[in-house]
């Protein structure tokens, strides 16, 4: 509890109302204070319960089985066996690395030579990277998918094959082009925060005087010293794809979670095991990634700042 | 990248002679490299954008076949079914995002003031997940949780009898599951820069809580809480997985009705409604950052000292 009046920190420490004990003048602010921690108290509590509720209702419902009144993991088995499973997370996952590749190709060349030779552009960056927070996916969406249709209009075009690659079944190469502009503010965000936190202009300077080439620089001593910013972009992309639903499903791909989806019309239990397992996971790998940087999860928690 | 125009070890040795000459292959090096960003930006973000303003205001007539320049679809969009389904959403955002900003403000508050950089960073990363990636796994938990067979539906049917999951009601219990963590997260790096020394101050000159969060806290932290409230707005306005996968058909919402358009669930003629009602998702969300970017400005004024 920082934050607090230092001369009444003891007292704040102290797990009952102390006030008894302590003279007359911090027996009052330690009232005070025992009143706001046990509002404090039920507040977080009643956030906890609601927060948590739902989770390990989820884990109760896929454990226990409610007829049989027995207890099995039998749904967590049965994930892999499960049709469409393996499919789908492979695809996905292969749709995640297009999509890292893509935003790290893109961004990391243009902010770092935003930040060494043209500070005047940063503002437009910035704003380019907030018109995803403005255009929602399903508005996106709508807009892809009209200029997909567009190049239908005359079989055997160039456009007309370009269309149909674009949205091939198997591996839909659209869906990263569209996931890297859906990305883009998170991880403008994390490697702002890491470009931020090196300084830039020395350590190309030094590069530079020494006789390195440019691809050289970035790859030797811009990208080792921007790993945390790329590590936790690259664990928000993963994970934002992972979670994507909307454009996948409006434009008729079954990804992870469309085949969640699809897959929960019929038994109870398999899709609850894997939401919850998807939310456990991504929430302990981004957890981990945030240790590794050192600093507070910059891109997580600034999506907005 | 045209990294070769960089001019070569002179200009680092010395700068003021080599510089004139340098600035312009500098900067279209520089410029090169941004490029490729704003290039697939225009591509993959305005191209579809223009589209949707180009299909809102065409119209093809079902009998003749011939498509026309209208503003029937933006004055359809702005009736009827369409117009319930935009207040539907309108008035879900606005009472969850209310629910949710002073619910995750004052939780944003209790963990800003708690010592624990582990149980700091873990709530931080589980709200990341759950603001931004939750979606569909969130939906499933839920359904676990107070679904038909869920194990708390029971407890919630004696405080509201008709309660179900895929009613505005349903609607208005999930989607702060995903807000209050958002807030939390906007919040926060406002929350930790408050400074004890202030609240001293503050207890110092004889002023009480009230009048530290009156005159001091209060006016600091509005600036955030408003553009935290914000983006909770657009948030919910913009969700469309965890209103898919709960309450499909049943609860009218501009995004579900969007995608049902897309999907060619409409009269013949009215094809190009679904754009004309993204186009309006995408004003009230431009207007929504048009009000949330002053006050961001205004924010960090204060705490970036």
């Amino acid at each position: 509890m920082a934050g607090l009046v230092t001369d009444t920190l003891a007292a704040a420490d102290r797990p009952e109302p102390a006030g008894a004990a302590g003279p007359p003048s911090a027996r009052s602010l330690a009232e005070r204070l025992s009143r706001v921690r046990w509002w404090r108290v039920l507040m977080l509590a009643v956030v906890a319960i609601y927060l948590l509720g739902p989770l390990l209702s989820a884990l109760w419902f896929t454990v226990y089985n409610a007829r049989l009144h027995r207890f099995s993991l039998a749904p967590y088995g049965q994930l892999f066996g499960a049709s469409g499973f393996l499919t789908s997370v492979r695809m996905t996952f292969f749709l995640a690395l297009s999509t890292i590749a893509l935003e790290f190709v893109l961004l990391v060349p243009a902010m770092v030579a935003i930040r060494l030779r043209l500070p005047r552009l940063r503002g437009v960056v910035e704003s380019i990277a907030m018109v995803p927070l403005v255009v929602s996916p399903v508005a996106l969406t709508a807009g892809v998918s009209t200029v997909l249709g567009w190049g239908l209009n005359d079989q055997g075009s160039w456009m007309f094959r370009l269309d149909a690659d674009l949205q091939n079944q198997s591996f839909p190469l659209i869906l990263p082009l569209v996931y890297a502009i859906l990305v883009l503010p998170f991880a403008f965000r994390a490697l702002d925060a890491a470009l931020r936190a090196v300084d830039l202009k020395t350590l190309v300077e030094a590069a530079r005087g020494l006789g390195a080439s440019w691809p050289v620089v970035l790859w030797r001593v811009l990208l080792p010293n921007l790993r945390a910013g790329l590590l936790s972009g690259a664990v928000l992309t993963l994970a934002l794809v992972f979670g994507e639903y909307t454009i996948a499903s409006i434009l008729g791909f079954v990804p992870f979670a469309v085949w969640i989806v699809q897959d929960g019309q019929g038994s109870g239990q398999l899709p609850i095991a894997v939401s919850l397992l998807s939310l456990l996971l991504s929430w302990a790998v981004l957890f981990l990634v945030s240790f590794l940087g050192g600093r507070r999860a910059a891109a997580v928690t600034d999506r907005s700042a | 990248m045209a990294l070769t125009l960089d001019p070569p070890l002179t200009d680092a040795a010395d700068p003021v002679p080599a510089r004139r000459g340098a600035r312009r292959p500098r900067a279209l090096g520089a410029w090169a490299a941004v490029a490729p960003l704003l290039i697939y930006c225009t591509i993959f973000l305005g191209l579809p954008t223009w589209a949707l303003l180009y299909e809102a205001v065409r119209r093809t007539n079902p009998a003749t076949g011939v498509t026309s320049f209208t503003a029937q679809n933006l004055t359809d969009s702005w009736s009827g079914f369409y117009l319930t389904a935009m207040w539907g959403s309108l008035r879900l955002s606005l009472l969850t995002a209310t629910i949710s900003a002073i619910i995750g403000l004052a939780t944003a508050h209790a963990i800003a003031q708690s010592r624990g950089r582990v149980l700091k960073q873990a709530v931080l990363t589980a709200s990341g997940v759950l603001a931004n990636f939750g979606g569909i796994p969130l939906a499933f938990c839920f359904i676990a949780a107070a679904g038909t067979a869920g194990e708390a539906t029971g407890l919630i049917r004696k405080i509201d009898p008709g309660f179900a999951l895929d009613t505005f009601t349903g609607l208005v219990l999930v989607y702060p599951y995903f807000l209050i963590p958002l807030m939390v997260l906007t919040t926060m790096p406002a929350l930790e820069g408050l400074r004890r020394q202030w609240r001293e101050a503050a207890t110092g000159l004889g002023g009480t809580a009230w009048d530290y969060w009156r005159h001091i806290g209060g006016p600091i932290l509005l600036p955030t809480a408003l553009g935290g409230f914000v983006l909770c707005f657009g948030s919910a306005f913009a969700a469309y997985a965890t209103a898919q996968a709960l309450a499909g058909g049943t609860v009218p919402l501009i995004t579900l009705r969007i995608a049902s358009v897309l999907s060619g669930n409409v009269l013949a003629g009215q094809e190009n409604l679904g754009m004309a009602m993204s186009l309006n998702t995408i004003a009230i969300c431009a207007l929504m950052m048009a009000v949330y970017l002053p006050l961001r400005a205004r924010s960090a004024r204060w705490l970036d000292s």
